[in-house]
């Protein structure tokens, strides 16, 4: 017999998007669509269960078994490098993690670069291997007037369109890393629950394929 | 003296019940001290779970530490045996900081190693016992097997340079085709191997449908001798207890610094990590300068905290 498949998603609009890639699979789950404040819903007949998580925290879902699998991005992963299994790229969700400052910055190599983000491990990890000396300072949002007010040289953050940063006068200097949003699956509901795991990987493979024709 | 089992604590029954079995097939005990000379640990660094360790001075001024791991003490304290093989296994607490926490812990753990003239016979008797392990622990158990050497000799034939290739092979832990892809193609690896590393990369089920897939995709490429090698070692285990948990899965990767030739992890059912992990690590031995082969494997019992009384062959 078939088991439960526990899903986590995102919650917002890239978790919308993710669940509908879901559903044209054909693991739909209707209720999910009725809104309100609920936060689990499960499709006794197709044997999914989803749950509606904060985006950042669909790793550690997953990671500690919580979910079978769930929808992450990149950013995430790389942040937090979670133990999981990384199935799938769905390709949705496409933005960039970038280097951003100042339009009239110049950078000194001769200082200690005052870098602000909220991804502290990726820009340590990205700095460290161009060798290059910095200073992180961790804030949890609106990072954009870090540079502005002088608190740091730059900005680490995720880039979709551009505006943002064109508003607040900043611009990209160099791309970290392309981010998109990927299915990942815990390393032990691979084992126990794989014929589950694998056909709906196939599935949503499938529906990314479709979409792209 | 009788103690009324329903009194311990999963992790206690675990312990027993291994060191039953371990001691049933020849192995003995291995007490050891909690302390260590911080220079064993510091020089293989990379060889332990997390590279924080506690130190203290102690009374004649040598740095000490509170053991991060056990087998790099065994390997020191056991002697290259020509034609023999030394089996011993431990039951001890090791200090390592926990992920979640980011602070020490103390964490239990039992395992066996068995060094010197490791032959094949050897080899399927650690990888049967800790099969076996797990199914003392939980009915619901798998042990996921993969063989270095078949990896080394695909990730060699990719033609890319080392730091791709360690990336790859991380890469191959997580089964992340589509990034094996994205390095692969930046590093203009060879195509073919290319496919039969991702193929590799995402294998995955029992001896006998996987293997005859193996020997398919590897047939004639310079990984045929692994092959033959991991080959023979699933028959010797077709007789053992390890038969219907087996899995062969190259997402199981060890550090190629250390590790060589079959390595494995097991997972139990309802505990979201791998609670066993070990493998032949004759490489390690060279690196401390010792020319015996070596193979063992540990348990990790702090993990089963959380597993439903009730379970396994002993409950």
């Amino acid at each position: 017999m078939d088991k439960f498949l526990n899903v986590a998603l995102p919650k917002g609009r890239l978790g919308e998007k993710v669940y509908s890639m879901f559903e044209n699979a054909g693991y739909d789950c209707p209720a999910i669509r009725e809104g309100g404040r609920k936060l689990i819903f499960e499709n006794k007949e197709k044997k999914v269960r989803y749950f509606w998580v904060k985006p950042s925290d669909v790793a550690i879902y997953v990671e500690r078994g919580a979910a079978d699998i769930g929808v992450a991005g990149k950013d995430i992963l790389l942040e937090y490098e979670p133990d999981v299994y990384e199935l799938l790229d769905l390709d949705i969700g496409k933005c960039r993690m970038a280097i951003a400052a100042k339009k009239d910055f110049r950078d000194d190599p001769g200082r200690t670069l005052r870098v602000a983000t909220k991804f502290t491990n990726i820009t340590q990890n990205y700095y460290a291997g161009k060798g290059r000396d910095i200073d992180i300072i961790h804030l949890n949002g609106s990072i954009e007037i870090a540079p502005i007010l002088g608190l740091s040289d730059v900005i680490s953050d995720i880039v979709e369109t551009g505006t943002t940063l064109k508003e607040n006068d900043l611009e990209v200097v160099e791309t970290i890393v392309p981010i998109s949003a990927r299915l990942i699956a815990n390393r032990a509901s691979y084992k126990f629950k794989y014929k589950e795991i694998t056909s709906l990987t196939a599935a949503v493979a499938d529906q990314k394929e479709q979409k792209k024709v | 003296m009788t103690v009324d089992e329903r009194i311990l604590k999963p992790e206690e029954r675990a312990a027993f019940t291994l060191r039953a079995l371990y001691a049933d097939h020849g192995y003995r005990q291995y007490k050891m001290s909690k302390f260590e000379e911080y220079d064993l640990y510091v020089k293989n660094k990379d060889f332990l779970i997390s590279d924080n360790i506690i130190t203290f001075t102690d009374t004649n001024g040598k740095l000490m530490a509170l053991k991060p791991d056990v087998t790099l003490s065994i390997i020191r304290s056991t002697k290259d045996l020509p034609d023999g093989v030394e089996k011993v296994y431990y039951d001890e607490n090791v200090y390592r900081v926990s992920k979640g926490t980011h602070r020490f812990r103390e964490i239990k753990q039992s395992g066996l190693e068995c060094i010197g003239a490791v032959g094949k016979e050897n080899l399927c008797e650690v990888i049967s016992l800790a099969a076996q392990s797990l199914k003392k622990l939980s009915p619901a158990c798998v042990l996921d097997l993969s063989h270095l050497g078949i990896l080394q000799a695909v990730i060699d034939s990719l033609n890319v340079p080392p730091e791709t290739a360690a990336a790859i092979q991380r890469k191959a832990g997580e089964k992340n085709l589509h990034e094996i892809d994205a390095l692969c193609t930046e590093a203009n690896a060879d195509p073919t191997a290319t496919e039969i590393f991702k193929r590799l990369a995402q294998i995955y089920g029992q001896p006998e449908t996987v293997l005859p897939q193996l020997e398919h995709l590897l047939k004639g490429t310079a990984a045929q001798p692994a092959l033959n090698a991991f080959s023979a070692i699933l028959t010797g285990l077709e007789q053992t207890p390890a038969k219907d948990v087996l899995r062969i899965d190259f997402s199981v990767v060890g550090d190629m610094r250390y590790y060589n030739g079959a390595v494995f992890k097991g997972f139990i059912e309802g505990i979201p990590g791998s609670v066993l992990s070990g493998g032949q690590y004759d490489r390690l031995m060279r690196r401390m300068h010792r020319n015996a082969g070596a193979v063992g494997f540990a348990v990790y019992l702090d993990m089963l905290e959380r597993l439903q009384e009730g379970g396994g062959e002993n409950g």
